[in-house]
């Protein structure tokens, strides 16, 4: 059994009088294997955020069905094995990086003195240790995003969904940014991220999916998207993109 | 117990937003200020310390329930703070509750430091007269609870818009509802007047809107009326099951809202 999986899901916005529905997510088939790094690619507006927050229980899709860690997506229990970065992260500002992990923390009912050393352990990890009490208002992007990382692995989760995690880094931040994926996997644990950005998913993913307009066009392995090596990651999304 | 993490985070939010020490250092000051109001009747200082004192706790306890409430949910889901709480393991529903939670913690707070500021301003004005200073009206302390109910019942109005709409809106419907909680006597009285459908919608409304006035018993306490124990407790009793309502209603809307 996947550790992600979804059968048919679909998402249509009602829009209001006068005007048709939107169809943010057509009837998504997907599985995401256990132990490995799954790339969720997709020009903007193609549905990559919508299909995260559904998964996460934060929109409620209008039919199809989704699971996680096999237990369907409404299971608020296993949100608990799972660490999740939303597209371009907003944080308490009026908190420090502590103590925001320190929230964080308690609500995956982590002991205190457990937080305590993740939290030290974490901040050093993303390079934040001397940012530790200061309060998020003063942090730049890129040291939001770090955090944003650092939140989303607090209870050491099974499964890491994180969206558009490269959005707003410099070369050097996407580039440690891939390493800490790469590092996720080789403790055993599956990332399943979203991004537009070819080059990222072409280095790190076991697996691609290619969403566009909703609709998932293409799945697999990159040796059985580029059989011949000839054509990039790039060369082969924009082909399928415009024969849309 | 995840919401009393919520819970404490609300508290902190609001205890670091300038807009409610702006609101309770005015307060303060105005209750303060009411000893120079009192030196201007004859023999009634006291009564008039604890008329504006009550009505300054009030006013200002309303402005702070009303101007953080609103914000509880509505102002998290226009700054996106949501999304990496909500995706942790804790319902809606117990999210809904540490916010509230978190909220009435702040007003027990800010309502108990402007009692206080109420009660050393008697204190003065009874040193100042060369009485004693320990003979202090203590039914203000009731008074001052009912104030306490009455804002935690417009809290739980605010939390219930908070999670429909804006936070504009939502202040604006919370404070309406605040002034016809307060004048819902007269709708009765209008009630009475009509037949028919009107008589039904009218009363209908009356019975829908909270019924505030049963809260304030400022008048009672600065004049020294005492009030039956079952008073206070059918009052509370109300409060119970009128927030319990509310939140429930929010609950409910909240857990079916898309947080796009």
């Amino acid at each position: 059994m996947g550790v992600i999986m979804t059968g048919q899901l679909t998402k249509v916005y009602d829009l209001g009088l006068g005007q048709a529905p939107f169809k943010a997510l057509e009837g998504l088939d997907l599985t995401v294997q256990e132990g490995e790094i799954f790339g969720f690619l997709g020009p903007n507006g193609a549905g990559k955020t919508t299909t995260i927050k559904i998964l996460m229980g934060l929109i409620h899709p209008t039919s199809g069905m989704a699971t996680l860690l096999g237990c369907p997506i409404n299971n608020i229990q296993t949100r608990s094995k799972i660490g999740f970065l939303p597209e371009s992260s907003h944080f308490y500002e009026y908190l420090t990086a502590s103590e925001i992990l320190t929230f964080y923390g308690r609500l995956f009912d982590i002991p205190k003195e457990t937080i305590k050393e993740r939290t030290l352990a974490l901040l050093k990890q993303v390079g934040l240790e001397s940012a530790a009490h200061l309060q998020l208002r003063k942090f730049s992007k890129g040291m939001l995003q770090r955090i944003g990382i650092a939140q989303a692995l607090i209870n050491d989760p099974e499964l890491i969904i994180l969206d558009e995690p490269m959005s707003g880094l410099d070369p050097i931040g996407r580039k440690e940014m891939r390493e800490l994926i790469l590092n996720l996997k080789t403790q055993g644990k599956t990332v399943f991220f979203s991004s537009h950005i070819t080059h990222d998913i072409e280095m790190i993913c076991d697996r691609v999916g290619i969403l566009v307009g909703g609709r998932l066009l293409r799945i697999g392995g990159l040796s059985e998207l580029l059989p011949d090596g000839k054509e990039t990651l790039e060369d082969y999304f924009i082909r399928i993109v415009q024969g849309q | 117990m995840k919401w009393r993490a919520v819970a404490v985070n609300t508290y902190r939010e609001a205890i670091r937003d300038k807009i409610l020490y702006n609101l309770l250092i005015f307060a303060l000051i105005l209750i303060g200020g009411s000893i120079l109001l009192a030196n201007l009747t004859l023999g009634e200082q006291a009564k008039i310390i604890m008329d504006f004192g009550l009505a300054s706790i009030n006013l200002f306890g309303i402005l702070m329930a009303i101007f953080l409430g609103v914000g509880l949910v509505s102002k998290e889901i226009e700054k996106k703070t949501l999304y990496t709480v909500l995706s942790k393991p804790i319902g809606r529903t117990e999210f809904l509750l540490g916010k509230y939670a978190g909220l009435l913690l702040t007003l027990a707070v800010n309502t108990v430091i402007m009692g206080i500021g109420l009660y050393l301003t008697l204190m003065f004005n009874q040193f100042s007269w060369g009485l004693s200073i320990w003979d202090v009206e203590p039914r203000l302390v009731g008074a001052i609870g009912m104030i306490y109910l009455e804002l935690a019942l417009i809290t739980a109005v605010a939390l219930l818009f908070s999670t429909l709409t804006t936070t504009t809106l939502a202040a604006i419907f919370t404070l309406s509802i605040y002034v016809m909680g307060h004048i819902s006597g007269e709708l009765m009285k209008m009630g009475e007047k009509l037949d028919g459908l009107a008589a039904i919608l009218v009363k209908g409304i009356y019975y829908i809107l909270p019924n505030l006035s049963n809260f304030d018993i400022k008048g009672q306490a600065a004049h020294g009326v005492a009030i039956e124990p079952s008073y206070f407790f059918y009052t509370i009793l109300y409060a119970l099951i009128y927030c319990t309502l509310l939140m429930g209603t929010a609950s409910f809307i909240f857990k079916r809202r898309d947080l796009k």
